[in-house]
């Protein structure tokens, strides 16, 4: 049913990440899907990296070591964004149809005030890509 | 801290560096003094002290202005007349060095470094670049000073030179030119070119190479205090850091909001002219909210989907309207002007450039240092908001892209609309835009040109949204720095700086002198950041040469 799933990943916030992990490889080996993580980073250094490359290098290292805990195929995609923190909905939109992606699982948070402000990206991501999505509450 | 087990390094560490880049070795972690949280429904990701600091002086420096008017007025009035006139050789000395630093790395290997490693990519066009750049870096100033200043040189010198006491009295530039209406338009224009020409854009172009080279090549976080490195290696992480970085958030602030409540006198201006609206405090709070409101939009739509774009819509307006006044004043004197201008420049630059034993006392110090302050006082914010977006450029495109075309183009600017207004004053004997207070020269000089209401009209917009493109990038500025160099702390953050931003211009504006005097404090603001850039002409000597090392032992 599926082929291709879109793993959205904040390097940063891993431990937060545990429970649409296991639920991302449950799916995969399912139905014999690819999954694919995505991460956003700036150009400029940030907590995690110092160059873009480095970025690159650490998420390819966090498939592959997903690779091995999921037990499913794994390949990454890092995407560096001019402003992260506004460009986040429309580089993962982007994103969906460059890898050809047909199923995105993500975490996310509970809905509450800022929602009515700004929308989580899964939200974007629900209403203007053509991809299903599935939202985990953490 | 770091960790550089393997099991754990591809989370947490810092790997080493990939060949292409000299990375500096340095204990700290972006985001290590960050303190995260949520405030109600918003949340935040602020450096500790910088953040908190910055906030309460700015709150106390307005209170203080409002409780103690006088006071604050003669205190600041006599720091700034102290600054300008008593350090007017230390700013003319500097900014020589600086101009003269810029042009050594266009022609030596240094030119070759690429900012972000050998084998980044520019982010952006050169036309989207070229224009945001330019935005940010003088857009509003070119408004108001295009047509009054070529025109009030050009007065000064024809009035010749005045002296009491052995002391010149009179404003003129150099010696001056009595009488003689060619030489004194030739000296006006020189001396206008000076001011907006190498010297301000070699300023912005060393802060902003600083920040980039060690930003994107070094991989330290993107604030003001990582230049620094090099001289005060790990102590730039405490208190010395804090105190470079709240100065800067400090002169962004500040500068931006006075500078938004003059912006807003002349689009009130203009618009009286226009359409006959009351010029007043309400008209201008209107102003500076509507301004501010669109800056929020823009800084909420991001770099790419706002800034940039603002930008360019900008600059596509204000070649227009150059456009429409080269082709409809007088085109073949503007031409012959453009060329007599720059031959002038270039005749007069080294007199006036000259730091020491000047007798044109006033306009050294009256002109020359005042603006020199003033362009010191904002690199910070323009030089950062610069290094931002040059990823990927090479040190020597980056040098002449960001020192000689802004140059050429602001000599065009001003050889179009100080060369009209000085033939519609030598040729045609009309002298209102001449007599004009100095946010209405540009408006009297449009009055009587074809379609005087439609490009009066595109004035103001210009003026609005030029005030729109320095408040939104300025906001990018602070929030940056007051986040410990993050450029993805969470959104409201930038908001709060862009409404503070406009806060801060309202009831500074509405307070009796209250923006004139913190401008003078602000320009004061100049003197400390003078020694700043000759220590980041050091840095980036430093830093330049040891990419050179790597980037020659790599291959």
């Amino acid at each position: 049913m599926f082929k291709k799933i879109l793993s959205p990943v904040d390097l940063a916030h891993v431990d937060k990440l545990n429970k649409a992990l296991a639920v991302t490889g449950e799916l995969a080996r399912t139905y014999g899907a690819e999954v694919c993580f995505v991460g956003v980073t700036g150009s400029t250094p940030s907590e995690l990296a110092r160059t873009p490359e480095e970025y690159r290098k650490q998420l390819e290292s966090f498939a592959a070591e997903q690779r091995t805990t999921l037990g499913v195929p794994t390949s990454s995609h890092a995407i560096v964004s001019h402003d992260p923190a506004v460009q986040m909905n429309q580089e993962l939109e982007d994103a969906v149809t460059e890898i050809g992606a047909d199923l995105v699982v993500m975490a996310t948070h509970p809905p509450g005030v800022s929602d009515y402000f700004w929308s989580g990206h899964g939200a974007h991501l629900a209403a203007h890509s053509a991809a299903s999505v599935m939202l985990i509450r953490g | 801290m770091v960790d550089q087990s393997p099991d754990t390094e591809e989370l947490e560490g810092i790997p080493s560096p990939d060949g292409t880049t000299q990375l500096i070795e340095t204990e700290y972690e972006i985001g290590e003094d960050n303190v995260e949280g949520s405030l109600g429904p918003f949340g935040f990701d602020i450096h500790n002290p910088v953040f908190l600091i910055s906030g309460l002086s700015i709150v106390a420096f307005v209170f203080y202005t409002l409780a103690l008017p006088e006071q604050s007025n003669a205190l600041f009035s006599w720091l700034f007349g102290a600054v300008t006139k008593g350090f007017d050789w230390f700013f003319l000395g500097a900014a020589n060095i600086f101009v003269l630093f810029c042009l050594v790395l266009i022609v030596t290997p240094w030119g070759n470094v690429r900012l972000g490693g050998t084998e980044a990519t520019p982010d952006y066009s050169y036309i989207g670049w070229f224009a945001m750049l330019f935005a940010a870096g003088m857009g509003i100033g070119l408004m108001f000073y295009g047509v009054s200043e070529p025109m009030s040189h050009f007065s000064s010198s024809l009035g010749g030179t005045a002296a009491e006491d052995g002391v010149r009295t009179d404003w003129a530039p150099l010696g001056a030119a009595a009488g003689d209406t060619d030489a004194a338009v030739r000296l006006g224009m020189a001396a206008t070119i000076f001011h907006w020409g190498l010297h301000p854009w070699a300023i912005y172009a060393i802060v902003a190479l600083s920040l980039a080279l060690f930003s994107y090549n070094k991989g330290l976080p993107l604030t003001i205090r990582s230049a620094f490195y090099p001289i005060f290696g790990d102590a730039v992480w405490g208190w010395v850091g804090h105190i470079i970085d709240t100065l800067a958030v400090f002169a962004t602030l500040f500068g931006l909001a006075t500078s938004l409540g003059f912006g807003a006198t002349q689009a009130n201006a203009g618009l009286n002219e226009l359409f006959g609206l009351p010029v007043g405090s309400t008209t201008e709070v209107v102003l500076i909210s509507v301004i501010t409101a669109i800056a929020l939009v823009s800084v909420l739509r991001g770099l790419d989907g706002g800034v940039k774009v603002l930008s360019e819509i900008n600059m596509g307006l204000a070649f227009l309207l150059l456009l429409f006044v080269l082709l409809v004043g007088p085109t073949v004197y503007l031409v012959k002007l453009f060329f007599s201008s720059l031959g002038a420049y270039l005749q007069y630059l080294p007199a006036l450039s000259n730091p020491v034993g000047r007798e044109d006392v006033n306009f050294m110090q009256g002109w020359t240092s005042f603006y020199w302050a003033w362009w010191i006082s904002w690199s910070p914010f323009v030089g950062m908001f610069i290094a931002r977006v040059s990823r990927g450029r090479t040190v020597r495109e980056f040098i002449i892209c960001v020192l000689l075309i802004p140059s050429m183009v602001c000599v065009l600017w001003m050889t179009v609309f100080g060369g009209t207004a000085l033939h519609q004053v030598i040729n045609d004997g009309y002298t209102l835009a001449q007599e004009a207070a100095l946010e209405l020269k540009l408006f009297k000089m449009l009055d009587v040109m074809p379609l005087a209401g439609i490009t009066s009209l595109v004035g103001i917009m210009l003026v609005v949204v030029f005030f729109v493109t320095s408040s939104d990038s300025g906001s990018l500025v602070i929030d940056t720095i007051t986040a410990g160099g993050k450029i993805d702390a969470p959104v409201p953050q930038r908001a709060f700086w862009c409404i503070f931003e406009g806060a801060v211009a309202i009831v500074l504006l509405l307070s009796a002198g209250g923006l004139q005097s913190l401008q003078s404090m602000v320009i004061s603001t100049g003197l400390p950041f003078t020694v700043v850039l000759l220590l980041m002409c050091v840095a980036i000597g430093k830093g330049l040469s040891s990419e050179r090392r790597s980037v020659k032992d790599a291959a």
